[in-house]
Parts: C-alpha cells; structure tokens; sequence
C-alpha cells in the first residue's frame, strides 16, 4: 500500500515538472508582453527599462529557474495586467468558480439519479428509451451554444433571470456566496444549469448502469423472497451498491466541470477563473496563464491521487494489479 | 435471430454493423442525417446558394437580415445573413465542411497513434506496457477541454494546431480500448500458431490481432468523431481555435453571439442547431454501434 502510494507521488511530482517546463518555455515563445503592456509610441529605454524589471531579458532557463524558486514559495510572479500577484487574482477568483460548479454538481446529482433510477427500473421501455435518448441529447448540445440559448430564452426573452455577471452577495458563515441573497442566486441559476447539463447525463447513464447491474444479484432475490417492497429495494439496497461508483465518477468530474466552466464562465461574464484564464491569453498575461494551468493541474493530480488512493483503500485487486 | 448466431454465421463486422443500425428506426434516422449532413458538407461548392468566401457575391448592404429576405440580387436568404451580408445557409454548409473534416482527421490520426501504442503495449507488456498505460492513465485523468486548452496557449493557433491538440486528448481513448482487446486476443490459439509460422511480430500485431479488436474500435472512433467536433467548436468559440479565414460551426456561433443581445437570433441559433444534429446523430449511431457490436453485451 505504502509503496504503492509512493509510486503514485513521484509519479505526480514528475508530471509537474514537465509541465511547468512545456507551460513556461510554450508561454515564453508565443508573444512579447512587451507589446501589449506598453502604448506604441514607447521609447527603446522604456521598453528597456520595463523589460528589465519583468525579467523578461534574462536567459530562458534563468527565468525559468527563478521561476521555480518562486513558485516553491508559492509565488508565480505579478501579473502583467493586474500589477499583483498572479496567484492572489486566481485566489480571489476561486471561489466563484468553486461555487458555480458546487451548484452544477448538486443539480446535475438531484435530476440525474432519480432519472437514471427511473430507466434503470424500467430497462428497455419507452420511458427508459425516451430518458437514454434524451441523455445522449445532454452531451451532444454544445456547452456553449446551450448556455445562449439560455440566455436567449430566459433573460431576452422572458426576462425572468439575469444574463451576465455574479450579482450580490453576502456572508455565509464568513464566505461570501450567492447564496446568500436572492440577486446572487437568481443569477447563478442559469450558469450552474448551463454548466450541469452534460454533467447531468452522465449522471443518469452512471445511474442506469448501476441499477441493471444490481438488480439481477442475489441479494435482490432474497430481498424480495423477504417480502420488502420495491421502493425499499431500490432506495436503500440498490442505491447503497451504486453510489460508490458514482461518488468516484462525481469526484473526478468535478475537476472536468472546474475544466469547463471556462466556457460557462466566458459565457455568463462569470468572475471566476475561468473567465480569468480566457482574459489572460488574450492579453497574454503570462504570469496568470503559467499559474493558472499549475494551479489546475495540481488540482487534478491531488484529485487523481485521492481517487486512486482511495480505490486501492476499498478494492484490494487494484493495489495487487499495480504491483 | 441472435446476435451470436450471426457472429457464429460469419456475417463481416460490417454487415453486423449496418444490421444493428437498421433493426433500430432511431439509429436509421440518426445514419441517415448524418449521411445527408456529409453530402451537404463534401458537396457544399455545388448546393450552397452562394460561395461565402466570394466576395463579389457578396452585398454588405444585405447584412443582418432575417430569415426569408430577399436580398439585392433577387436571391433569397433563406436563414438570413450574418454581419458581412453573407447567406447564412451558404455559411453553415461550409462551416459544416471545415467542422466536420477537423474531426475525421482529428478522429482518423487519434485512431491510428492510440491503436498503434495499444497494440504494442498489449504484445510488449513489461515495462514499455506500464509506462505507455500510466501515460493513458495520465491523459484520461485531465478533462479534454483543458488539456487542448493548454496545448492551444503553448503552441499557438492554427487549424493543424487544433487537431494536433484534438489528436493529443483522444488517442488514449484507443490505445485502453485495443489494449485491453489484444490482451484477449494474443492469448487465444490463432495467435500462437502465427507465432510458430514465424509470422513477424508486427505482421502478427497488425495483420492478425488487429483485425479482431475492431469492434470497440469501430464504437470508440465513432463517438470520438462527434467529441473531436464538439470540442472544436467549442474551442473556435473561445477564440483559440481555428482562424477566421476558415468558419467552423463554432466560430459562426460566436459571430452570432456579439450580435445575439441584438435580436439577431438566426447567426447563433441556427448553426448551433446544425452543430447539434451533427453530434447528436453521430452519437446516436455510436451508442447503437456500442449495442450491436460490443462483444460483452453479445449472448
């Protein structure tokens, strides 16, 4: 187990480093910030002047190094556009982010089970049909176009829901949430719903499989030979069996959900990192980009790493098979 | 008649194929979409009403409007006209060419690298198998739009850009899939017969595995045309896809949406409405393919 989990670690620890090389040395070559940061009519001793205290006129590697050492100190430099820390902007964002997809996975988790639990019972009627039809639909439509026609439908429209924007919010237990005010929910509605869709149908198809797997087990048979009713059946035996594998399909996808709410975010101009990272490579604002994708990669090998520890924790046979 | 009895039957994999599709009316409709979406596309020169890189066909007096105008020239602009004055059907039908050619070629050279590596992984085993599986393992464990994202910011832009990064995301979907079909296959007897004729070990690979861990294949390469060209698309929306010189679906999309706060509901409505027929139905076909050909669901 324990040389297993070490395994695991350096395996990590490698995949960061080449990241972070690729990330750098790929930023570095793709514009000069020079460019963007200065108005046109700058002079060759300004241009200077702001390159030497970027760093920008030191050798690759030498920034790189310098680079790594701060990144250690959990400093990925100033970014270009905002003059502060990259990594306290991508902090301040996180939140957002972190609530927006905390919405869409409780939503995608509220429609999707009782969905899947529904075609899974009725394996191969029309009901089931029509749900599995309609789950291929939920990630077929394009992210992006869906969340306009959100937009479209529910805020041109009918003008029920605001279309940009985070709106109010207020203090939770000393976070700051939408939750809090009705403004701030009323404007995380669409963008979680835009966000949870394909979620949503994985969901359902996770579900369905895990019916029609358990339903033809022994333990089902003696459940009803005992005379429990149906409903106790599927809500507490069946769904007691299918929930580890949702769990471990839910924890992975909620780094995929983080990965896409850049475009929910681009969409609905939701302040978060999402957004944040599209604005940055427009403005080539490299200490952000570098930090961002740092960011989100740690974040899913800490993920990955979690959810693997976790499987060789429960299941013995992958703990043997790795060996 | 079973499933299993015409594999006993010897029926080929695409007679199989084709059988399962057409037992389901839905997944005929659905092949049948997408047969006349690839004419539109690969015929697009000779149906679309006007050529949408032309500019002398094209009237910037004629911009932005509605569905069913009729434009300068008598013409008439049956989804309307985007920004520039350009038929938006005429846009879409190309759009459609461009989309849909990123994600055959993209879909095409993910199949060829991820059955190659899952090939070799599964006749080598040892040490190369462990480190090419870890680096799948790797790769499924970051979302696609992420790590094309990356790639994107990297390397810069560009259409062989895209699909290089679409081909980087993808592959390993293949290479699990073919490995874990030959693992199956090498210990079956054919196998080692051919290895006591002395066959060579990629004649072996390629000539007598191979052919036999077509069916996930087949599904796989399927769904991951239509992820390749939703992926695209989505890229192209966020500006770090394809160039402008070159429309994919997505791109027109995007167009549409700086103008859909407008009113101008049709340059975003109604190549996201195709984009979405062409995934749908391609998805539709996979997961009827998945069915049909997938040997554990085979009684």
């Amino acid at each position: 187990m324990t040389a297993f989990l070490i395994r695991r670690l350096v395996q990590a620890v490698i995949v960061l480093i080449v990241t972070s090389v690729i990330v750098f040395t790929g930023v570095f070559a793709i514009g000069d910030p020079l460019e963007i940061l200065l108005p046109a009519d700058a002079s060759m001793a300004e241009r200077e002047q702001v390159a030497e205290s970027l760093g920008l006129n030191d050798p690759l590697p030498v920034q790189y190094l310098g680079f790594v050492t701060d990144a250690l100190q959990g400093n990925f430099g100033r970014s270009f556009v905002y003059n502060r820390p990259a990594t306290e902007v991508i902090l301040e964002r996180l939140p957002a982010t972190l609530e927006l997809t905390f919405t869409a996975l409780v939503i995608s988790l509220v429609i999707g089970i009782p969905l899947g639990l529904w075609a899974g019972v009725r394996a191969g009627s029309a009901t089931d049909e029509t749900i599995m039809t309609g789950s291929i639909l939920g990630f077929s439509l394009p992210n992006f176009w869906q969340g306009m026609m959100l937009i479209m439908i529910f805020s041109v429209t009918l003008g029920w829901l605001p279309s940009t924007g985070r709106g109010e919010t207020g203090t939770i237990l000393g976070i700051e949430t939408s939750f809090a005010t009705w403004d701030g929910l009323k404007h995380l509605l669409l963008p979680a719903i835009n966000l949870a869709l394909a979620q949503t149908a994985l969901v359902i198809r996770l579900t369905r499989t895990g019916v029609q797997e358990t339903m033809p087990l022994d333990f089902i048979k003696f459940a009803r030979a005992r005379g429990i009713s149906s409903p106790r059946i599927l809500f507490v035996h069946v769904m007691k069996n299918i929930l580890i594998p949702i769990v471990t399909v839910i924890g992975i996808e909620f780094g995929s959900l983080v990965a896409f709410a850049v475009v929910t975010e681009t969409i609905f101009a939701w302040p978060g990192i999402g957004k944040l990272i599209i604005d940055s490579i427009n403005a080539l604002d490299r200490p952000i980009i570098v930090s961002y994708i740092l960011i989100v990669v740690t974040m899913f090998i800490v993920i990955n790493f979690c959810v693997d520890a976790l499987y060789s924790l429960l299941d013995p046979r992958i703990r043997v098979s790795a060996q | 008649m079973s499933e299993a009895a015409s594999y006993l039957r010897g029926q080929s994999l695409f007679a199989r194929a084709i059988r399962g599709i057409l037992q389901s009316p839905k997944a005929t409709a659905a092949l049948i979409v997408c047969l006349l979406l690839v004419a539109a596309a690969v015929f697009a020169p000779l149906l679309a009403p006007q050529n949408p890189y032309d500019l002398a066909q094209i009237d910037f007096f004629d911009s932005k409007l509605p569905p069913l105008s009729e434009g300068s020239t008598g013409i008439t602009y049956w989804l309307g006209t985007d920004t520039q004055g350009r038929d938006m059907l005429s846009a879409m039908m190309y759009g459609l060419r461009t989309s849909l050619g990123v994600g055959l070629i993209s879909g095409f050279f993910a199949l060829a690298v991820g059955t190659s590596l899952g090939l070799v992984a599964a006749y080598s085993g040892g040490r190369l198998d462990s480190f090419i599986m870890r680096f799948v393992d790797l790769m499924l464990g970051f979302p696609t739009i992420l790590v094309a994202l990356m790639i994107l910011v990297v390397f810069g832009q560009g259409t062989w850009k895209v699909i290089l990064a679409l081909v980087f995301v993808q592959w390993a979907y293949f290479a699990r899939a073919v490995r874990a079909a030959a693992l199956v296959e090498s210990s079956r007897d054919y196998v080692e017969a051919a290895r006591c004729l002395g066959l060579s070990a990629p004649r072996i690979l390629f000539a007598q595995i191979l052919p036999n861990c077509l069916p996930p294949l087949i599904v796989i390469a399927t769904i991951q045309v239509a992820s390749a060209i939703a992926a695209e698309a989505t890229l192209s929306f966020l500006g770090i896809g394809l160039p402008i010189t070159e429309p994919s679906l997505g791109l027109l999309i995007a167009n549409g949406y700086q103008v859909l706060l407008a009113g101008v509901y049709w340059m975003s409505v109604f190549p996201g409405l195709l984009l979405l027929l062409l995934v749908f139905s391609i998805n539709l076909v996979g997961d009827r393919l998945r069915e049909t050909l997938n040997p554990r669901l085979v009684q």
